[in-house]
């Protein structure tokens, strides 16, 4: 980020990674959904994107390449962004993404730092795209595996717009970490403690028993590993807590909020066509960044 | 990877393997509907899935942990109860449960009480009837793992379809979730629900 003048701050993400998904274009439009998150995330509004690519021409056609881009180019043009050019280098796979520049007023940029106690805490895409790759790698799973493609693909464009209407305090995208990974930054550069609801969390269709049956990532295993000051209550089943370390790709974005906000904030989401967005949790006080799970 | 048949008994070797390999294997494997069957990982995400499908398929799991390969030797459960998932097929309803609060059996001296629970579990083993699940809370999950003085007769027991029933909760407060050599990991609600099933509990 990088204030440019008192009405502008310049903020500049990039990303890109290898397929999740068999179609091309579909991985065009996750990828490039994906990367432009982060302006979201902020606050912000995309205004250009390069595309960043590695391509065995040897061992896939140009009509492949060519899918990816035009995926990518569908989910730029919706942003309301402009492609302006890219990179692409030979390389043993396929990977995708973009470098996008967006920009925002300063005085509305929103970090992860801010959450206060009394906020209440939103998401807004289900959970589960991790699991759900690993189900699509076990060829299992398949109407799960189609509806993770289709939340990955989704925009945080429009949720983004709601907040601009609400007296968000932070906000963050939910990616690698998991859900309490990115929960817990977000916790501890408050300085809060959270309390999040198990049973209110959206699951991807067939995550629960994808995650069952031990379709689950090694990330995840990693993320609770790394994840000490998370607090089970003893009834939350081993597979929604599996879930909630889950790492994801391009999901949703966690807002916190006024508690007085929240039901309003809903009832506009949904309109904007954000269905699956619920509360999750609230911020109970201040602390240290201590989660606790029910 | 090696797939040898010994009498009816499988190994599958999934060492080297990334997920979801192992737990793919573990699938085409089980499809077979083996009665019993050892599969070998070397990570704990491969360990901890192959461990959730199982259980999820109605095999009991017990685990052996050897210079970081982890054996998985599965077996189908007689009572086919599946406590992860939820499921009940044809339940044993005569065979008691056994809730164990402690690591060590009565009050008085600790020292008798740990030879107490080692005699306890070689005498369990010797019954003509096994009890359908050993649930462990509190010092009690202390049994469950690698170096516990019982941990070859809570195998055994596994091996033969008991339901060991090992408080995630407990494991965490002690900081024993990496140390589990057998059973499953499970939370107060699913202990529950084999309290309050049909059949004697007995506490101890």
């Amino acid at each position: 980020m990088y204030l440019l003048n008192d009405e502008t701050a310049l903020i500049q993400t990039l990303d890109f990674f290898t397929p999740i998904v068999d179609d091309p274009y579909l991985f065009g439009q996750i990828a490039a959904a994906n990367s432009l998150s982060d302006v979201y995330a902020m606050g912000g509004k995309p205004l250009t994107a390069m595309n960043i690519v590695t391509f065995p021409v040897c061992k896939l056609s140009a009509e492949v390449l060519l899918a990816i881009l035009s995926g990518g180019q569908q989910k730029i043009a919706e942003a309301g962004a402009v492609m302006v050019g890219g990179h692409t280098i030979d390389d043993d796979e396929p990977k995708y993404g973009l470098s996008v520049t967006g920009v925002a007023p300063p005085a509305k940029i929103l970090t992860n730092a801010g959450a206060r106690p009394g906020d209440v805490l939103i998401l807004t895409k289900a959970v589960g795209t991790g699991v759900l790759y690993t189900a699509l790698r076990a060829e299992l799973f398949p109407q799960g595996v189609a509806a993770a493609a289709q939340s990955m693909a989704q925009l945080n464009r429009y949720a983004a717009e709601v907040m601009a209407h609400f007296p968000v305090h932070a906000c963050t995208d939910i990616t690698g970490f998991g859900l309490l990974g990115h929960a817990y930054e977000m916790a501890s550069a408050s300085e809060v403690d959270l309390e999040i609801d198990s049973r209110a969390i959206p699951l991807l269709p067939e995550a629960a028993e994808a995650a069952e049956v031990g379709l689950i990532p090694a990330g995840a295993y990693a993320n609770r590993e790394y994840l000490k000051s998370v607090e089970f209550h003893s009834a939350v089943p081993v597979n929604l807590q599996d879930l909630l370390f889950d790492p994801q790709t391009s999901g949703g974005l966690l807002i916190s909020l006024p508690g007085c906000e929240a039901s309003g904030f809903l009832q506009q989401a949904r309109a904007a066509g954000v269905l699956v967005a619920a509360c999750i949790g609230s911020v109970t006080g201040k602390g240290t960044g201590k989660i606790h799970v029910k | 990877m090696s797939n040898e048949l010994k009498s009816k008994l499988v190994e599958l070797n999934c060492q080297g393997l990334a997920c979801p390999q192992p737990v793919i294997m573990t699938k085409k494997a089980l499809e077979q509907k083996p009665a019993e069957m050892t599969v070998l990982v070397d990570n704990l995400a491969a360990k901890e899935n192959v461990a959730k499908f199982a259980a999820s398929s109605g095999y009991g799991v017990s685990i052996e942990n050897a210079d970081g390969i982890y054996r998985l030797n599965l077996l189908a459960k007689q009572t086919a109860v599946n406590v992860a998932a939820g499921k009940e097929l044809a339940a044993d309803s005569e065979a008691p449960a056994i809730l164990l609060g402690r690591n060590t059996l009565g009050t008085g001296s600790e020292e008798l009480g740990a030879i107490l629970m080692k005699s306890f579990f070689v005498s369990l083993l010797e019954l003509s009837q096994l009890p359908r699940a050993v649930m462990l809370i509190n010092s009690g999950v202390y049994l469950a793992v690698t170096d516990s003085p019982v941990l070859q007769p809570l195998q055994e027991l596994s091996r033969r379809g008991v339901a060991v029933m090992v408080c995630g909760t407990c494991l965490d407060y002690f900081s024993l979730k990496e140390k589990l050599a057998v059973g499953e990991v499970t939370n107060m609600y699913s202990i529950l629900r084999e309290l309050t099933r049909a059949g004697n509990t007995i506490t101890l």
